[in-house]
């Protein structure tokens, strides 16, 4: 057997190995906290950023990189919105709740 | 920076994502979990960024304070009861940033590293990543719409389901046609936008028509699925673009979505295929028509606070109506004071209590109920046989015990089995039935009494008669 493994092959091991992974791990989840699963993985699944910054980081302005500007607002809106919103639900669920005002908690 | 050391911090971004997961299987060390989630994030961006260190980092950074302000503002006035919506509309963006990606892909591929045009390697998973990302977008657009309740102002929001004749053979003949231009893109020489374009559009048609004959009590489904959808796009963006990190991170949530899809078709006995069918519930509100004929026993709040008064052990069944009528406080209250009474009170939990998983624990949780008193369905139900009163709060088909019987439209479905305590209170607001449109026989049992009214005027009542 001689070359090399292409990259394809390459993404495929890591793209079956992690979804092993995310198997058992997801299992694992205690479903009081299924919500907050929910909105941690659309902040998690928002690391799409990545491509939005490569797609609108060239020099040159054109088409490929204002779709990736507007991407990366999209996903800026997941990545700060996800993280924070499970935070907030978090804290709902410490041993002890300390008595907390201010959190927008409008009726 | 040079691509193994890129590699590399991005292994490390993966390995926070998987701890911020793993973090979540208790909620002592949920926070913490959430803690590495925002250090991955950290690392991928920053990492990022220091790649393209020549190019227009301003237009970058201006774009990610926009949506990071809109996103962060967003995430502290959400109310818990809205939920659904908020993760609704996250999905969609997911989506449509994977869309956006690959429209910039297609157009200049030397930005992400690869030949001009893009090899057909690549352009095999970016046809997928596309395709699911659209399919996710205008989905989610859909799911949102139905879960904030504009079907008043727009048809296809309905939450009622959209069904018409030949629908799923559209469905069909639509998919394979989007097939059909997916291969023409692979197989063509050049960029090949006309393809493209033509499948992406199709791919945006296809999402709307998938979601608009689900009805409204199988949107706890529907949201978990596209939460898979979300991270299969990110996957397929991420073999396109040859980054592991990417499809470690899409594959994580796209399992996560797929378990949670599973965990809530069998909380509601449907099967996944025709859930995806749809056209349930449509038959809502066609309330048994003998159920007049029987009779139920109902008492006052009074009376329910006193049978709750002297009991021993009391488990309450909250359901999404409780949550509507915000009474989640004033039955915190209610527990707090039977419990200085000596009173032993949990919280039974069914999986689909509310609109999407967890959703209940959540509003509970915001209530400040510690989630030590609060029980999942399998752990709570071989002890209702000793409970003296199950207090049933705006949940309805949860309870219906036909769903043990043979032959009935719920038959098999898991129930909490409030039916079983010695004693029944059951408040609602009517009699009129739950989503699956069935009588409740729990309602005429000897032992249960009905107490009618809003459950937060009848739950404070219940706290005032105890005082």
């Amino acid at each position: 057997m001689t070359g090399t493994v292409d990259p394809i092959v390459v993404n495929l091991i890591v793209f079956v190995l992690a979804i092993f992974v995310g198997y058992h791990v997801i299992w694992n989840v205690t479903p009081a906290l299924h919500t907050p699963l929910m909105s941690v993985t659309n902040a998690i699944s928002s690391v799409i950023i990545v491509g939005a910054i490569l797609a609108a980081g060239p020099a040159q302005i054109d088409l490929g990189s204002v779709m990736g500007a507007v991407a990366v607002a999209l996903a800026s809106v997941n990545v700060a919105g996800g993280f924070l919103v499970t935070q907030r639900m978090l804290e709902m669920f410490r041993k002890k709740t300390p008595k907390k005002t201010g959190t927008a908690e409008k009726k | 920076m040079s691509a193994n050391l890129v590699a590399l911090w991005y292994l490390l971004a993966s390995v926070c994502f998987i701890l911020a997961l793993k973090g979540l299987s208790s909620p002592e060390t949920a926070r913490r979990g959430n803690a590495f989630g925002i250090a991955g994030m950290a690392i991928a961006v920053l990492t990022t960024i220091a790649i393209i260190a020549h190019g227009r980092i301003d237009l970058i950074l201006i774009a990610m304070v926009i949506g990071g302000s809109i996103g962060a503002l967003v995430a502290r006035r959400v109310q818990m009861t809205q939920m659904p919506e908020l993760v609704a509309a996250m999905h969609s963006l997911v989506g449509m940033a994977a869309v956006l990606i690959a429209v910039s892909v297609v157009n200049n591929p030397g930005a992400f590293g690869e030949h001009d045009p893009l090899p057909r390697g690549n352009r095999l998973e970016l046809f997928i990543g596309t395709f699911v990302g659209a399919i996710t977008f205008s989905g989610s657009v859909i799911a949102f719409g139905k879960l904030a309740g504009l079907g008043k102002h727009f048809r296809l929001f309905s939450s009622a389901p959209v069904v018409f004749k030949g629908q799923h053979a559209l469905n069909l003949v639509l998919a394979v046609v989007m097939i059909g231009f997916g291969v023409a893109f692979f197989l063509a020489e050049e960029k090949a936008w006309t393809p493209f374009l033509v499948m992406l559009a199709i791919a945006f048609v296809l999402g709307v028509l998938i979601i608009i004959p689900i009805g409204g009590a199988d949107m706890p489904v529907v949201i978990s699925m596209l939460n898979s959808y979300s991270g299969w796009a990110a996957a397929g963006i991420g073999f396109s673009l040859n980054n592991t990190m990417l499809i470690i991170a899409g594959s994580l949530v796209g399992s996560s979505g797929a378990i949670l899809s599973y965990i809530m078709c069998k909380a509601m006995n449907r099967s996944f295929f025709s859930v995806i069918l749809g056209g349930f519930g449509a038959a809502e509100g066609a309330a048994a028509a003998d159920s007049s004929q029987k009779t139920v026993k109902s008492g006052s709040a009074e009376d329910a606070a006193f049978l709750l008064a002297n009991a021993e052990s009391v488990v309450i069944v909250p359901g999404y109506g409780l949550a509507v009528a915000r009474a989640q406080h004033a039955v915190k209250e209610l527990a707090q004071k039977l419990i200085a009474k000596g009173v032993n009170v949990r919280y039974a939990i069914h999986p689909v209590a509310g609109r999407m998983p967890g959703h209940m624990n959540v509003l509970l949780a915001e209530a400040e109920v510690p989630y030590d008193q609060v029980v999942e369905m399998e752990d709570i139900n071989g002890e209702f046989g000793t409970t003296d009163v199950a207090l049933v709060l705006g949940a309805n088909d949860v309870v219906n015990p036909l769903a043990h019987e043979k032959g009935s439209a719920i038959y098999g479905m898991p129930i909490i089995e409030a039916n079983k305590a010695r004693t029944v209170l059951v408040n609602k607001r009517s009699m009129a039935s739950g989503y699956a449109g069935l009588d409740n026989p729990l309602f005429y049992m000897d032992k249960t009494m009905m107490v009618f009214g809003d459950a937060k005027k009848v739950v404070e009542d219940m706290v005032k008669a105890l005082e």
